[in-house]
C-alpha cells in the first residue's frame, strides 16, 4: 500500500466525498426546526393560536372561549408596499403599542421596538430587502425609519408568510410547492394606492411591525383595513389544533394559525435542503463507485505480480480475494470515518434555522444508525467496485500473474476497418476504444453521472430564476428568496463536490487509459506516428468514450430533477448544449497532460519495459 | 568505404545516462559506416550498449554527442516531428519481443505503418498481402498474433518493417525469443532480403547469427572493440551454422 499511496489517497477521497454528502443528508433526515422554533416561541411569548379577524368584534367571543388563558390584540394588520434601494415588496404591517405585549412580543435582535415613524422588520425579510437598522424606507409612499429587526413565533418567516393557514403540521409539501397548504384560505391581498394596486397571494410578503397609528395610516379607501391579528395563549397548548379546527369551519370564521403548524412551516427550509442533498448523495455515491472501480482496476493490474507471488507461495484463491478485498475495505472504512467527520462539521450549517428563528436545530443527526448507514455506503461502494476484480485476481493463472500478463485486448473488426479510413489520431483513438470497451463504458458512465448532476443543478437554477422573476413581477422586485438561495448554496456545494470528484475520476480514467495504452503508443511512435498524433489519439479515445455518457446525462439529469422536485421546466437548450460540449472539452483537456507526459518517455524504454 | 555509398554514418557517437559518479556511457565515441545493401551484425554481451546504439540509429533515442547521418542527411539534430518522419519512411524496426498489436491480424499489423504514412487503406492492404506472401505467411494474413508461432510472429514483424520500403532495417535480437527452427526461418528471410539489396543492421549476442552477416562488429562497454569482415556467403549453410544439421 505504501507504494501506491497516491492511489490509496484518491480512493479515500472518492469514497469520503460520497459518505460526507450522505452524512449531511442523514443529518437533515427527520430534523425539524422545532427546537429553534420552541426557543423563539419561548423568547417571544409566542402564541398558541393566532386568529386573523375581519373585525374587532370577533375577538370578544374568542378571548372568552374555554381554554384561553391570555391574549394580546386584536392588532390591525394593514397591507402596503415597502420600497428600499430600488427594491420593493408587499408587506403586512401589524399595528402595535410601544409597550410590550403579554402574548407575542417579537424579539428585537437589533435596534429597538416600534416608535412613531419607526418600524420593525422581520429578520429574513430584512435580509432579503437588504435593510439595516437606521435605514429609511418608504411604505405606500411615506418615509419611515427602520427602528429594529426582530424575529417572531407568531408568523412564518419570509418567504413563507401565509396568514391563517397553519392549522396543523404542514403536509408533506414538495420543496417547491406553494408554501400555503390551503390556497383557498389565502387572504386576497390588496396593496398600494392608485397605480400600485395589485392583487397577490400572501406568499412572498414580508412582515413588519409599526405603531397602530402608523399601520392605520397605511390604509385608504382602496386599501381598507380588513384584518386584525389576535394572539391567544391557551391553558393547554397541546389543544391548539383542536381549538382552531373547532372554530375554523363556522360561517365568517376567522382564519387560524397554530404553533404546531407554524413550527412545521419553519422546517420547510431544512426539509428543502434534504430534497437537494438526498439526490446529491446518490449522484456522488454513483460517481464514487465509478471512481473506485477505475482505481481498483488499475491497482489490480499493478498488483498482478503480487497476486502471483501470493499464489506461488501457497495462497488459495479465496485468500487472494480476501486480501485484496480487505485492503480496499480498510480504505473504505477510513473514508467513511473522514466522511462522517466532514459531514458532522458541515451539518450545523445546513440544519441551522436561518435568520427566521433563534437557537440551533436539534440534531438527531449522529445516531448509531447514521454511522451504520454511512459506513454501509462506504463498504457497498468498495465492495461493488472491488468484488469482481478480486474474484478475477483469485482466478487468474499464477504464471500469468507472475509474468504480469495484461488482460488481452478486445478485437473489434468493424471498428478497426472503419479506423483505416481516418486520420492518424482518429485511427489510434478509435482503436484504443475498441480494444478496451469496458473501460470506455466505465468512462461513459462516469461522464453520464457527472452530466446528470450538472443538468440537475442547471434545471434547478432555471426553475429558481423563473420563480424569482415571476415573484418580482408581482410582489418583490429585486428581492432574493431565502429558500431558493439556501437550496442554491447547497446545490453549489454538491456541484463543486460532484465536479471535483468528476475531475478526479476523469484523471483516474485518463491515467488508466494512458498507462494501458503505453505499449500501443510507443509502438505507434516507433512506426512513425508523431508524439502529437499519439496525444491526440488518446484525447480522441477519451472523448469518444465520454460522448454517449455526456448525451445520456442530459435526460437523466432532468429526470432526476423532475423526480426530486415533482415538476420543473427544462433549462434552455443552449445551457444543455454548452454542458455537453463543455464536459467533452474538459475531458479532452484533462487527457492532454497525462498523454503528453506519457509520450515524453523514450519509445525504446517503454518497449523494453513492456517486453521485460 | 566510400562515404557517399553509406546509408548510415556515425561520427563520435556518444550516449550517456546519469551524471557525476553515476555517469554511464552506454555508447562511447563510436564511429560507424553502413554501406547500402550491407548486412551488419553488432554483437556483444548484455548491457554492452548495442541496443542503445540501434535505438540511436533508428531515431528512437537521441545521442548525447556526435553526429549521425542517414542517406546523406544529418539526423541527430532532427526535431521530434522529423524523427517521426524518419521512422515512418526511412527506417524499419524488428524487435526481439515482436511488438505486434495483439488485437490486430497479421495483415492489419503489417499495413499499419503504411496507413501512418498516409497510404490509402486499399494500397496499404495490397502491400501488406504482398509482404506477407514474401515472408511466407500469405495464408495466415487473417490470423491474430496469438494464433501464430514465435517464428511466424517475427516474420510478420519483418513484413511490417518493410511496409514503407525503408532505407535501413534495424533488428534488435530478432531471434532472441525463437527456437532453432524459427531462427532458421528468420535467417533465411534475412538472406533473401539481403539478396534483394536491403540494408540491415542486426544486434545480437549470438555469434552464429552474426556469422551470417557481411560484417561483424564486437562491442564492449559502449565501444566497438573489434570488426570482422566475413568473406563467405552463408547461403545453403544456414541450418548447419545454427546447429540444425541440414
Amino acid at each position: 500500500m505504501r507504494h501506491h499511496l497516491a492511489q490509496a489517497v484518491l480512493l479515500v477521497i472518492a469514497i469520503a466525498a460520497a459518505t460526507a454528502t450522505l452524512t449531511m443528508a442523514l443529518a437533515l433526515n427527520g430534523v425539524t426546526s422545532q427546537p429553534p422554533y420552541a426557543a423563539t416561541r419561548a423568547a417571544t411569548k409566542g402564541p398558541d393560536v393566532v386568529a386573523y379577524l375581519t373585525s374587532t368584534s370577533q375577538a370578544k367571543k374568542l378571548v372568552k372561549a374555554p381554554g384561553v388563558a391570555n391574549h394580546s390584540g386584536p392588532f390591525p394588520v394593514a397591507s402596503g408596499i415597502i420600497r428600499f434601494d430600488g427594491r420593493q415588496a408587499d408587506v403586512f404591517a401589524e399595528g402595535r403599542t410601544t409597550a410590550p405585549a403579554e402574548v407575542d412580543q417579537p424579539l428585537v435582535t437589533s435596534g429597538t421596538w416600534v416608535r412613531p415613524d419607526g418600524i420593525v422588520i422581520q429578520r429574513t425579510f430584512a435580509d432579503a430587502l437588504g435593510v439595516s437598522v437606521g435605514d429609511q424606507v418608504t411604505l405606500n409612499g411615506e418615509s419611515f425609519a427602520v427602528a429594529g429587526i426582530a424575529v417572531t413565533a407568531a408568523q412564518s418567516a419570509y418567504p413563507n408568510l401565509c396568514n391563517g393557514t397553519h392549522l396543523g403540521p404542514t403536509p408533506a409539501a414538495s420543496k417547491f410547492s406553494d408554501a400555503c397548504p390551503f390556497p383557498s384560505f389565502k387572504i386576497p391581498f390588496l396593496s398600494g394606492h392608485g397605480s400600485d394596486t395589485v392583487t397577490a397571494s400572501s406568499d412572498d410578503v414580508g412582515q413588519i411591525w409599526m405603531t397602530e397609528a402608523d399601520a392605520i395610516g397605511l390604509t385608504s379607501k382602496v386599501n381598507p383595513l380588513t384584518t386584525y391579528a389576535l394572539n391567544l395563549k391557551l391553558t393547554n397548548p397541546d389543544n391548539a389544533q383542536a381549538f382552531a379546527y373547532d372554530r375554523a369551519t363556522a360561517a365568517n370564521a376567522p382564519l387560524f394559525s397554530t404553533w404546531q403548524g407554524l413550527g412545521s412551516e419553519d422546517a420547510v427550509l431544512v426539509e428543502d435542503g434534504h430534497g437537494v442533498l438526498e439526490p446529491g448523495a446518490v449522484l456522488l455515491a454513483l460517481l464514487a463507485i465509478a471512481s473506485v472501480a477505475v482505481l481498483v482496476g488499475r491497482r489490480l493490474s499493478e498488483y498482478a505480480r503480487r497476486v502471483g507471488l501470493l499464489k506461488a507461495v501457497g495462497g488459495t484463491p479465496s485468500l487472494v480475494a480476501a486480501t485484496f478485498l480487505a485492503e480496499n475495505l480498510v480504505l473504505a472504512l477510513l473514508a467513511a470515518v473522514i466522511g462522517l467527520l466532514a459531514g458532522w462539521l458541515v451539518s450545523p450549517l445546513i440544519t441551522s434555522p436561518g435568520a427566521a428563528l433563534i437557537g440551533t436545530a436539534g440534531a438527531p443527526s449522529f445516531s448509531l444508525s447514521t454511522a451504520a448507514d454511512v459506513v454501509g455506503l462506504a463498504v457497498v461502494v468498495a465492495l461493488a467496485a472491488t468484488l469482481l476484480p478480486a474474484i478475477r485476481a483469485a482466478r487468474s493463472s499464477t504464471v500469468d500473474a507472475l509474468n504480469d500478463v495484461a488482460r488481452p485486448p478486445r478485437r473489434r473488426r468493424k471498428l478497426i476497418g472503419l479506423s483505416n479510413r481516418l486520420p492518424v489520431p482518429a485511427l489510434f483513438g478509435l482503436r484504443l476504444v475498441a480494444r478496451r470497451p469496458r473501460r470506455a463504458l466505465l468512462s461513459a458512465a462516469n461522464i453520464a453521472v457527472t452530466v446528470t448532476g450538472i443538468v440537475a443543478v442547471l434545471a434547478f437554477h432555471a426553475y429558481a430564476d423563473g420563480r424569482l422573476s415571476g415573484a418580482s413581477a408581482v410582489t418583490a422586485t429585486g428581492l432574493s428568496d431565502p429558500v431558493i438561495n439556501r437550496d442554491e448554496q447547497m446545490l453549489t456545494v454538491i456541484t463543486v463536490m460532484l465536479v471535483t470528484l468528476a475531475v478526479l475520476n476523469a484523471l483516474f480514467t485518463t491515467w488508466a487509459t494512458v498507462l494501458d495504452a503505453r505499449h500501443s503508443s510507443a509502438l505507434m511512435r516507433a512506426l512513425g506516428a508523431r508524439a502529437r498524433q499519439v496525444t491526440s489519439g488518446l484525447v480522441v479515445a477519451q472523448v469518444l468514450s465520454a460522448l454517449p455518457g455526456a448525451i445520456l446525462g442530459v435526460p437523466l439529469g432532468f429526470g432526476l430533477f423532475t423526480a426530486a422536485v415533482h415538476g420543473g421546466a427544462l433549462p434552455p437548450k443552449s445551457w444543455l448544449v454548452a454542458t455537453v460540449i463543455g464536459t467533452l472539452i474538459a475531458m479532452a483537456s484533462l487527457t492532454v497532460v497525462p498523454a503528453q507526459l506519457g509520450t515524453r518517455q523514450p519509445v525504446a524504454e517503454v518497449l523494453a519495459s513492456e517486453a521485460a | 568505404m566510400n562515404e557517399e555509398e553509406s546509408v548510415l554514418l556515425a561520427r563520435g557517437l556518444r550516449k550517456e545516462y546519469g551524471s557525476g559518479e553515476g555517469l554511464v556511457r552506454a555508447v562511447d565515441a563510436v564511429d560507424l559506416e553502413v554501406a547500402r545493401g550491407e548486412t551488419l551484425a553488432i554483437m556483444g554481451p548484455s548491457g554492452c550498449g548495442k541496443s542503445t546504439m540501434l535505438h540511436l540509429m533508428g531515431g528512437l533515442d537521441r545521442p548525447s554527442a556526435g553526429e549521425l547521418w542517414l542517406n546523406g542527411s544529418r539526423i541527430d539534430r532532427l526535431s521530434e516531428r522529423g524523427l517521426a518522419q524518419l521512422r515512418r519512411h526511412e527506417i524499419g524496426f524488428i524487435f526481439q519481443a515482436f511488438h505486434l498489436m495483439d488485437e490486430l491480424t497479421a495483415q492489419e499489423n503489417v499495413e499499419l505503418p503504411a496507413l501512418l504514412a498516409g497510404r490509402s487503406p486499399r494500397e496499404a492492404r495490397r502491400r501488406a498481402f504482398q509482404l506477407l506472401d514474401q515472408v511466407g505467411l500469405g495464408e495466415r494474413a487473417t490470423h491474430l498474433p496469438s494464433a501464430l508461432s514465435g517464428g511466424q510472429r517475427q516474420r510478420v514483424a519483418i513484413a511490417r518493417a518493410l511496409a514503407n520500403e525503408p532505407l535501413l532495417v534495424l533488428a534488435d535480437e530478432p531471434t532472441g525469443n525463437l527456437d532453432s527452427a524459427a531462427t532458421l526461418e528468420v535467417l533465411r528471410l534475412f538472406e533473401d532480403l539481403h539478396t534483394g539489396g536491403l540494408t540491415l543492421v542486426v544486434v545480437t549476442h549470438d555469434e552464429r547469427i552474426a556469422a551470417t552477416a557481411d560484417r561483424m562488429i564486437s562491442m564492449r562497454d559502449g565501444a566497438f572493440v573489434d570488426e570482422t569482415r566475413l568473406t563467405g556467403s552463408t547461403s545453403g549453410n544456414l541450418a548447419g551454422l545454427i546447429g540444425l544439421g541440414s
